[in-house]
């Protein structure tokens, strides 16, 4: 396996690729009890349509969390009791890109390494698992539409995004998944699970070589090309609907507003922009940034705040949330920032401030093993490595977040989602 | 891992300090001692919010979060948290490092003058703290009581502990009430403040790879001016072993809910009067207390009567609690399947695989703990209130020593006190 030492955040990482196509990382963490095994495929909620030998394929929505579900399902049994029972706590998850199936153990590594592999790789279908299964997602579903937190995102993203099926729930909707047969599993999972297409991420005290040689022991072993994905033809106007508001069980008001950024090129390129975006953020309205101590000064937000700019493979969009009194009133309160930056120009003390704060506050990141595996992960599927990121912060200027700034949260690329009492 | 050690630096001021060179990340929590009090738990949980609006030398949040930013994005955070009757008021700092900052002076000194400073030097006006801090805070502190009922899973149980144990100090909710969080003002949050200086025993904890001279040279440097006058050494819990009726008192509520949420509460009779807490933990485990406990493997995944079910020890109390989601028709079948594994246990009904899986789990959640700082702490904490001191290597020996009559033994001790149920609002 290639070895990088990063001496800037002390970490290595192992990095090797197999015949079959798929790329395997190991990051040592020497001293801790803990193992964790992160298996991924490029292929999440919004990845609905795509090209298999030659083939254009539509599919509904929530496929990819459903199949998440099924995966489990041994023809003896359910790997999540297994892995439970050998003394591992195991959980999946499915985005807007990636579905990812990970564990994390003290002792027996190796065994549960193996039950992971084969059950992401050896899929079990029939047609009364997934009827059954339609039944229990649909409950979820129904669940998490009485969750206004869900619901405000997803009115974010219906108007920020026209076409793009990141505007669609992941889990899609109870039409959307009775669609959905043991072949239809089958077809996708040949289509996404094929190792070229995936990921395997170890961080803990383990030995990379043999992460490598059991990943090759027990996975298929011809190499297939991955397929292709289409998610449509790019927005042209600035927002879809500028403003959704729906009434739920809230105590106060929640909101989210936010704008759409198209997403960076692969590569270096990516982090830059994912850094970039990020220090604009918090540069804006971060918890030192004067916006936010203005609003929390106002009562017009609490502690509850939160920013962020989020970058997909195919999307990419900024972000602010929390719950206010005047939702409206906030976001004006942004967009007046905003201008005054535009012609102020940065502070340049507070912009070195802050990416003093960013590079101690990343470096602390580096003790979870799960941020650090699902970084890496998600960089991959963008043609990077998420430890690079680090190296660059140091070049990103002030101009820079300005340029940011300047192009991507002008007044009119703000949509607000708003959930009222 | 290595044992953390644990020395008296100041009258009822105790460091424990863990030194450890596997983290990038420095903790150093304070944790004031008090009693939990109907009169005085508002004004505790209100405090923290207030010391960081701001200090004598950094008068605003604004001014803070510059020096925090500064500090290579340190974090200085509260947080209210209750260990039996015991009401713990934590000021923690999570900062980069010393080891990880090259060619550069630590700061393990400045981010601990910080933290004096907003503990022993806040804004004041005219003597008190800073009246439009404590209003403001005071409402938000409002809004987060008032918020309680917005988790309906934790809403169950609170409302269980409230009502099982009325007229216990254990009955007070962490935040205290709404009705006495509407009366303070600044002049009563202000001599409570002083109070609260004068006698609560301090517990701290460091994790990072400074030595303890070091850290107790900052940590003297930026707490000199603490006032110890009149600690308070009575601090406990006061455990009732048995349950205060003959028959347990049943509690039903209802609300607009679409899930109904059924908690049982039982006292740990005899299995508290010299507690093995290595025991009781391992009981909790195999009754309800992980994924492939009883409750779990029985009341949920075998005959799908809840959505969830699992259990809770309060080990300082001594209660053991039991969490449920269920349909509310659901409600007799679900609470004599809960009662029924706990009966299977008295008469010894644990198989060897039931008995392995719960050690197993339990001696790999606290080979974990040595991984993650934020649980390093509240294992501490714990382990000081309970007034034990084997470090975790000498806990995981212990678990594997534990037979299974003792667990049985357990089990044939619990009573049950009270039975709550939140249910749904009667369709008219």
């Amino acid at each position: 396996m290639d070895k990088k030492y990063y001496e800037n955040l002390g970490e290595t990482l192992y990095s090797g690729t197999l015949e079959n196509g798929l790329t395997v990382y190991v990051i040592p963490k020497v001293g801790y009890e803990k193992k964790y095994a992160f298996f991924a495929t490029s292929y999440g909620g919004a990845d609905r349509r795509f090209q298999l030998d030659g083939t254009w394929q539509d599919t509904p929505a929530g496929i990819a969390h459903f199949l998440e579900h099924k995966l489990f399902d041994t023809e003896t049994g359910n790997a999540l009791a297994d892995l439970a029972a050998n003394g591992a706590s195991p959980n999946a998850f499915t985005s807007f890109e990636m579905t990812a199936y990970h564990f994390e153990c003290t002792e027996g590594f190796e065994e549960n390494l193996k039950t992971l592999l084969d059950f992401v790789s050896i899929p079990y279908f029939t047609e009364e698992s997934v009827a059954k299964e339609q039944g229990i997602i649909g409950q979820e579903i129904n669940m998490i539409e009485d969750s206004p937190g869900y619901v405000a995102f997803f009115n974010l993203l219906k108007g920020l995004y026209g076409t793009h099926p990141v505007r669609d729930s992941i889990a899609g909707t109870i039409e959307s998944i009775e669609q959905i047969t043991a072949q239809t599993l089958y077809n996708l999972h040949r289509a996404f699970y094929r190792p070229s297409n995936m990921v395997l991420c170890v961080a803990g005290d383990v030995d990379p070589e043999r992460v490598l040689e059991l990943a090759r022991e027990l996975l298929p072993k011809d190499f297939h090309e991955p397929p292709v994905k289409d998610h449509g033809p790019s927005d042209t106007v600035p927002v879809i609907k500028a403003k959704t508001e729906i009434s739920m069980a809230v105590s106060q008001p929640m909101f989210l507003c936010g704008t759409r950024v198209p997403p960076g090129e692969k590569g270096m390129a990516y982090l830059q922009q994912e850094l970039t975006g990020s220090l604009a953020i918090q540069y804006l309205a971060g918890k030192s940034a004067p916006l936010y101590l203005r609003l929390y000064d106002e009562g017009l937000i609490s502690n509850d705040f939160s920013c962020g700019f989020m970058s997909g493979g195919s999307f990419a969009f900024t972000e602010f949330s929390g719950e206010s009194r005047d939702p409206d009133c906030v976001l004006a309160e942004i967009r007046a920032e905003v201008a005054a930056i535009l012609t102020g120009g940065i502070d340049e003390a507070r912009f070195i401030r802050l990416k003093k704060a960013t590079l101690g506050q990343r470096i602390r990141a580096l003790d979870s093993m799960e941020n650090l595996c699902c970084d890496q992960i998600a960089s991959h599927f963008r043609g990077a490595n998420a430890l690079d990121s680090l190296g660059i912060l140091a070049d990103v200027t002030s101009q820079d977040v300005q340029e940011f700034i300047a192009q991507h949260l002008q007044a009119e690329q703000f949509a607000l989602s708003v959930v009222t009492p | 891992m290595q044992a953390p050690s644990r020395k008296e630096i100041a009258p009822f001021v105790f460091l424990t300090h863990l030194q450890t060179n596997k983290f990038k990340t420095a903790t150093l929590r304070l944790s004031l001692l008090t009693q939990l009090d109907r009169d005085t738990a508002a004004k505790t949980a209100l405090l923290p919010r207030v010391l960081l609006r701001g200090t004598e030398s950094h008068p605003d949040m604004e001014s803070i979060a510059r020096a925090l930013d500064e500090l290579y994005g340190a974090e200085i955070e509260q947080k209210i948290v209750k260990k039996g009757e015991i009401q713990c008021l934590n000021l923690s700092a999570s900062f980069v490092d010393d080891s990880c900052l090259p060619g550069e002076d630590g700061i393990l000194p400045e981010v601990t003058a910080l933290l004096g400073e907003i503990l022993l030097r806040p804004a004041r006006e005219g003597g008190k703290l800073k009246a439009v801090y404590v209003e403001s805070e005071r409402e938000k502190l409002l809004d987060e009581i008032r918020g309680r009922i917005n988790n309906k899973d934790l809403y169950a149980i609170g409302r269980l502990v409230e009502q099982m144990c009325d007229g216990e100090a254990f009955s007070v909710f962490r935040l205290g009430s709404e009705q006495e969080a509407e009366e303070i003002d600044a002049e009563a949050l202000t001599a409570h403040y002083e109070e609260l200086l004068a006698t609560s025993p301090i517990e701290i904890f460091y994790s990072g790879a400074v030595p303890l001279e070091q850290v107790e040279q900052a940590l003297e440097t930026a707490f000199k001016t603490l006032p110890r006058t009149e600690p308070d050494l009575d601090l406990g819990t006061d455990v009732r072993m048995n349950s205060l009726e003959e028959n347990p008192r049943y509690f039903t509520e209802e609300l607009d809910v679409t899930q109904g949420k059924l908690s049982l509460g039982f006292r740990l009779g005899a299995a508290m009067e010299e507690p093995d807490y290595v025991a009781l933990r391992l009981f909790h485990y195999i009754y309800g207390g992980s994924v492939n406990s009883k409750l779990f493997l029985n009341v949920r995944e075998r005959l799908s009567l809840c959505y969830y079910a699992t259990s809770i020890l309060e080990e300082h109390k001594g209660l053991l609690l039991v969490a449920s989601g269920i349909e509310f028709e659901k409600y007799d079948e679900a609470k004599a399947e809960i009662l029924a594994q706990l009966e299977a246990m008295q008469k010894g009904e644990i198989t060897d695989q039931e008995f392995g899986w719960g050690k197993k789990t339990l001696m790999s959640d606290l080979r974990m703990l040595c991984d993650e700082q934020a649980q390093l702490e509240d294992f501490y904490l714990n382990q000081t209130l309970l007034g034990e001191d084997s470090d975790i290597d000498a806990l995981i020996a212990a678990v594997e020593r534990v037979e299974k009559a003792e667990i049985i033994e357990i089990a044939k001790e619990l009573q049950l006190d009270a039975v709550y149920f939140l249910t749904g609002e009667e369709a008219e």
